[in-house]
């Protein structure tokens, strides 16, 4: 039922880790939740650009979860957060081919990525 | 070619080649009508049914003319179910059941409340069981039939049958028992355990797919149905329909090789599935059994893998089919009501894995799978937010995950 874009990047995942929240420039964005099957964290590093020079991510959920987390973090590098925001889930759907009953997972990637721009503003105090 | 390695036979079995081979002459040269009473071809036919019949019989201790064939255990379950309830429509209209019957029996009973019974649903405890005492204080003096299964098809959990059987017959109320996955792996005797109708499936024991039977008790006490489906008045009028006489030959040698080697091979799969659960628990931190290990069907394993989800251990599996109660598998988004009505926390039904093992898994089989998911459970827990804040020391039953995936999400699950 998956792509192969999605096995691959379930197989072969970009940027799995995460980064010290502590750090100033470091925005964090958690959504979902155990009791769904999905919680994705999603990390932006912001540099004195403002541009997202590195992006981390870990999920608890299904492959096509894992894969739209994934995609998120690699599309987000070299961004501006303006930029970023114009991310769309249905972007990461199409690209991933995600069957319509798995388009959840990349509203989920979408949210998180606002979540750590809106968390990064807020420690910027520019939210 | 890539090999892949089944271990999903709580879904369905391979037909023994055994079984094929006596199947084999009723398609093209034996192919007569069972019911043809007038020549040859029809006599070989309802001989062949005829020698069937004995040996599912003699598998659950039964007579053979308490055997009516189906097309499976759903039709047994709604033969059953609704047949007795329209039968015994005078006598009563409560029916007792449990939370995590398989869907041929609640959606029967769900039906049958829209026409006028009413429904007991057990809970069950924390092993997967009814509780008898339950059972007793469900009883009313409306109560015409109990349907309670032999073991639980995801869990393996046994439930404790003979105690049912002998409620049941206190009270003079007909027992029902879906016991399609515990046929062949662990002794019936519907004598010794009071059972009044039994679900057969021959798909589940190394037989094809298409045909089961309903054991329906003639004597002490004669057992009514009312069928569900009407014609030729075949099956002493109980489910009319020309009789598959393939099918039936192979369910009744699924049923013969399952009475001759079920004792070695039921200790046989035992030994692997405890290897299989030893081995992962010792090589994984928080990993859980769902249901009962004590009553428990001998090639069962149903364990959770915390901070992992389903879908997700059965892709890193991707040579190895299992199955899951992971929501990320089932159509609804919600995971197994199984598992929810045992009182498994939601997040680890999300985290669980049904290994199912079969007459045909080799010992080395188990070993490769069980050195696979220690290394897919560890790989898919590196990359666990949530793995990561429980080594943090995080309580994660204390964490506020918001309302993000529903409200923004738009995820589709309901609570």
């Amino acid at each position: 039922m998956y792509s192969q874009k999605v096995m691959d990047l379930f197989q072969n995942p970009k940027n799995v880790g995460s980064f010290d929240e502590g750090t100033p420039n470091i925005g964090t964005g958690v959504v979902g939740s155990p009791a769904c099957g999905d919680v994705m964290q999603l990390q932006i590093k912001v540099n004195e650009q403002g541009i997202i020079e590195d992006a981390r991510f870990k999920t608890f959920g299904c492959g096509s979860a894992i894969a739209s987390a994934s995609l998120a973090t690699e599309w987000l590098k070299g961004k501006t957060l303006d930029e970023a925001l114009k991310i769309k889930n249905i972007e990461i759907a199409k690209e991933l081919e995600l069957p319509p009953i798995k388009v959840h997972c990349s509203v989920l990637a979408e949210d998180a990525i606002r979540g750590a721009i809106e968390d990064y503003q807020k420690r910027r105090g520019t939210g | 070619m890539k090999k892949f390695i089944y271990m999903d036979n709580h879904a369905t079995t391979p037909v023994d080649p055994r079984v094929f081979e006596a199947m084999k002459p009723y398609f093209m040269e034996d192919f007569g009508n069972a019911a043809s009473r007038t020549h040859v071809f029809g006599w070989r036919a309802a001989e062949a049914v005829k020698i069937a019949r004995e040996q599912i019989a003699r598998l659950i201790n039964a007579e053979p003319d308490e055997i009516i064939f189906t097309s499976g255990a759903t039709e047994s379950d709604n033969l059953a179910i609704k047949g007795v309830a329209a039968a015994y429509a005078e006598k009563g209209n409560h029916i007792i059941t449990c939370q995590t019957e398989h869907k041929a029996v609640l959606d029967s009973c769900k039906r049958l409340e829209t026409q006028g019974c009413t429904v007991t649903y057990l809970p069950v405890g924390r092993d997967g069981r009814v509780d008898p005492a339950q059972l007793r204080a469900a009883i009313t003096d409306r109560t015409i039939l109990i349907t309670i299964m032999f073991a639980n098809n995801e869990i393996g959990t046994i439930h404790p049958i003979a105690e049912i059987g002998q409620i049941a017959k206190e009270h003079g109320i007909l027992f029902h028992c879906d016991a399609v996955q515990a046929l062949g792996k662990v002794p019936c005797d519907v004598q010794a355990l009071g059972i009044d109708l039994l679900s057969i499936s021959a798909h589940k024991m190394y037989g094809p797919k298409g045909i089961g039977a309903l054991y329906v008790r003639r004597r002490k006490p004669r057992v009514k149905l009312v069928p569900i489906i009407d014609g030729g008045g075949h099956e002493r009028g109980m489910r009319s329909g020309t009789l598959n006489v393939p099918g039936i030959v192979g369910l009744g040698k699924a049923c013969d090789i399952c009475r001759e080697e079920m004792a070695l091979e039921s200790a046989r799969l035992a030994a692997l599935r405890d290897k299989l659960q030893n081995y992962l628990m010792t090589h994984l931190d928080e990993v859980y059994v769902n249901g009962s290990i004590e009553h428990r069907l001998p090639n069962c394993l149903n364990m959770s893998f915390a901070y992992v989800e389903g879908e997700s251990l059965m892709m890193g599996l991707d040579d190895v089919a299992v199955s899951s109660g992971s929501a990320c598998t089932s159509a609804t988004l919600e995971p197994s009501y199984v598992l929810r009505a045992l009182g498994v926390p939601v997040e680890l039904a999300h985290s669980s894995i049904r290994f199912g093992l079969g007459r045909f898994n080799t010992e080395a089989e188990v070993d490769y799978v069980a050195e696979k998911m220690v290394g897919v459970v560890k790989r898919l827990r590196e990359m666990s937010p949530l793995y990561e804040m429980a080594k943090r020391g995080v309580d994660l039953s204390t964490v506020d995950w918001g309302d993000h995936g529903h409200a923004q999400g738009g995820h589709g699950h309901s609570h």
